[in-house]
């Protein structure tokens, strides 16, 4: 059973809001100052749902792909020292400013070359864009089924059951292997790795691939590629003058608050 | 600019969803003299049509088999929809449906989609669509590069649309195959009024400190009237187990726009407001006054939601 993971470097999105800037100019977020990139949650957590995999079943290989600058080997290495076996990072200027859909390819080209894949676990959404499609559109690449925001995934025989979440609830089904899964974070959280985990990881393989190295032409990658144009990234307006409510007690900031809100004709 | 505009529709018990009614109203505001038709699939589909306010042609099929959505078995049948209807914008909602068939329908008829926007305008003719980013605490304005343009738009992003439905109905073919087997469902009951659309909300946070007190907040909510409140929480209380995930507000959980929301213990963080900006107002407890979320805030009080939570329930009872 190989799985692999696909796990992206992300601006911290806990970033206190006050730290949280834009470059108008470039369209582009301005790293907060000593605020370290991280690996987006839920591919962590995706990294979680394969790691399990591969235990309960004794043997196996999750390898771990990353689509990024130099900085993202550090997501890479995270994932390994969690305990998948080699990493991949698809490094080339050409691959930058893309969309969704050009990420998409250049990721399933690297699962494509890399020829024995049995599944391929994402994070529902990258947790800076939140556009949740790669997943998808990897699946549709290579003609493979999906099933998106799991928050349960055993594998049996050679099939996934994975339980996906509902607005209400969720749903259990059953897909046969090659198959995508999206991992959502009510799967859990992942688990922490310790210091000599960090140090095995740092022994680990990783492979670095160009858009020459995937076949792939630069003029079907990227900001070149993408069908998706991003115009405008801006901060929006909170619109909000906070009054703090008075009072000597709770009783009387209750009273005042209530009051307040039958004027407005809110309640 | 005309556009003719594909609304990807849900039924909802064999009428169209409130959603699917919503970007049949947004639609018509785009169409500027272009074509409005709406896909509706599963039983009752034909009979629904009549419903689709803003619609004049109606894609249909009633095969039960659509009932549940599996993206494989849908596909094949609104990309057929998309094509026949020349649609140069196709809209669908943010659901459990528009986030799988997004993407997928994108890819497949070579084009692009922009999720879960709170905005779709005319800009000179060009489509531009406006969604949140960076865990709420952007947003972005996208345009296409390919047609036609597809987006998955926040429910309540527009108003419903009233009025007839579609006049004219086309036959769409019955479900074929799908690789994911749906093998069962759970449903997690909630007692009550939705949170997605009770007209006031009261959201609790882990600065509650312990599950009971979401008891407290459901007291509140009782107070304020059962046929008005209900009650949801931020990811850090259903991440400790205090409340269901079904009833997380945010992000990653639901989004909620009612008149009121009531925010007790919440700091603010992007991620859940992303989930409760939209709310026409928003009142906050916090025992601190630099707290994010009275930045969004009408009215704050400033102290322990202990002392203040009970106050406000007396108060509320008074009528
Ligand atoms: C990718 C991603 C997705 C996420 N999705 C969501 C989501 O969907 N929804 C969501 O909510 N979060 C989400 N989060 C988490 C989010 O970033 C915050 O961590 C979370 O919202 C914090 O919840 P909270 O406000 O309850 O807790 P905290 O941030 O811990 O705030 C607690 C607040 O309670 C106040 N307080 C403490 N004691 C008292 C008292 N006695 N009386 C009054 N006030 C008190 C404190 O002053 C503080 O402001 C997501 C995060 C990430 C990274």
């Amino acid at each position: 059973m190989h799985i692999v993971v696909c796990a992206k470097q992300i601006p911290d999105p806990e970033t206190p809001p006050a730290a949280f800037k834009i470059d108008a100019a470039t369209n582009k977020v301005v790293p907060a100052q000593g605020i370290a990139p991280v690996l987006s949650q839920f591919d962590g957590i995706a990294a979680e749902a394969a790691l399990r995999i591969k235990e309960a079943g004794g043997d196996g290989k999750v390898t771990v792909i990353s689509m990024g600058g130099e900085s993202a080997q550090a997501a890479i290495k995270q994932v390994l020292a969690m305990g998948a076996d080699e990493g991949v990072l698809l490094n080339d200027p050409a691959f930058e400013d893309g969309d969704s859909h050009t990420t998409a390819k250049v990721l399933a080209a690297a699962i494509k070359e890399l020829g024995d894949v049995d599944a391929v676990f994402c994070g529902r959404q990258a947790a800076d864009w939140d556009m949740g499609q790669v997943g998808l559109l990897i699946a549709e690449n290579l003609g493979w089924p999906v099933t998106i925001i799991a928050k349960g995934v055993a594998l049996e025989g050679n099939a996934l059951k994975v339980e996906r979440v509902l607005a209400d609830g969720f749903e259990k089904t059953e897909v046969n292997l090659p198959a995508v899964v999206t991992v959502s974070n009510e799967f859990g959280e992942p688990r922490y790795p310790k210091l000599p985990q960090i140090m095995a990881a740092a022994k680990k393989t990783v492979t670095k691939k160009t858009a020459a190295d995937l076949g792939l032409d630069p003029s079907e990658v990227g900001k070149a590629g993408a069908r998706l144009q991003l115009q405008k990234l801006f901060i929006p307006e909170k619109g909000a003058q906070v009054e703090f409510i008075e009072g000597e007690t709770p009783q009387e900031q209750a009273a005042n608050l209530v009051a307040k809100l039958k004027a407005d004709k809110a309640i | 600019m005309p556009h003719n505009i594909l609304v990807v529709g849900e039924l909802d018990g064999g009428t169209p969803s409130s959603t699917t009614l919503e970007l049949l109203n947004g639609a018509q505001g785009l169409a500027g003299g272009g074509s409005v038709s709406v896909s509706l699939l599963g039983t009752g589909a034909s009979a629904a049509a009549a419903q689709a306010a803003g619609a004049s042609k109606a894609f249909v099929s009633d095969d039960a088999n659509y009932d549940t959505f599996r993206g494989e078995q849908w596909l094949p049948a609104v990309q057929a929809a998309v094509e026949q209807s020349g649609a140069d914008l196709v809209l669908m909602g943010q659901t459990t449906v528009g986030r799988e068939l997004g993407p997928r329908l994108a890819f497949r008829l070579n084009t692009a989609v922009a999720m879960d926007c709170v905005a779709v305008t005319d800009n000179g003719g060009t489509i531009e669509a406006t969604r949140p980013a960076y865990g709420g605490n952007a947003q972005a304005t996208y345009t296409f590069a390919t047609t036609p343009a597809v987006a998955t738009v926040r429910a309540k992003s527009f108003d419903p649309a009233t009025g007839g439905g579609a006049a004219e109905t086309v036959e769409l073919p019955a479900a074929g195959e799908s690789r994911v087997n749906v093998t069962g469902k759970e449903v997690t009951e909630s007692a009550g009024l939705a949170i997605t659309e009770a007209p006031i909300v009261v959201g609790g946070g882990r600065g509650l400190g312990a599950p009971e007190a979401f008891e407290d907040l459901k007291n509140l909510a009782a107070a304020i009237g059962t046929d008005k409140a209900a009650v949801g929480a931020s990811r850090a209380a259903v991440d400790l187990g205090w409340f269901p995930p079904s009833e997380q507000i945010g992000l990653t959980g639901k989004v909620v726009t009612p008149d009121l929301y009531i925010a007790v213990a919440i700091s603010g963080a992007s991620q859940h407001m992303a989930g409760c900006s939209g709310s026409k107002m928003i009142v906050a407890v916090n025992r601190d006054k630099d707290a994010n979320i009275f930045a969004f805030s009408k009215y704050g009080i400033v102290g322990d939601w202990k002392q203040v939570v009970p106050a406000l329930i007396e108060e509320f009872k008074k009528g």
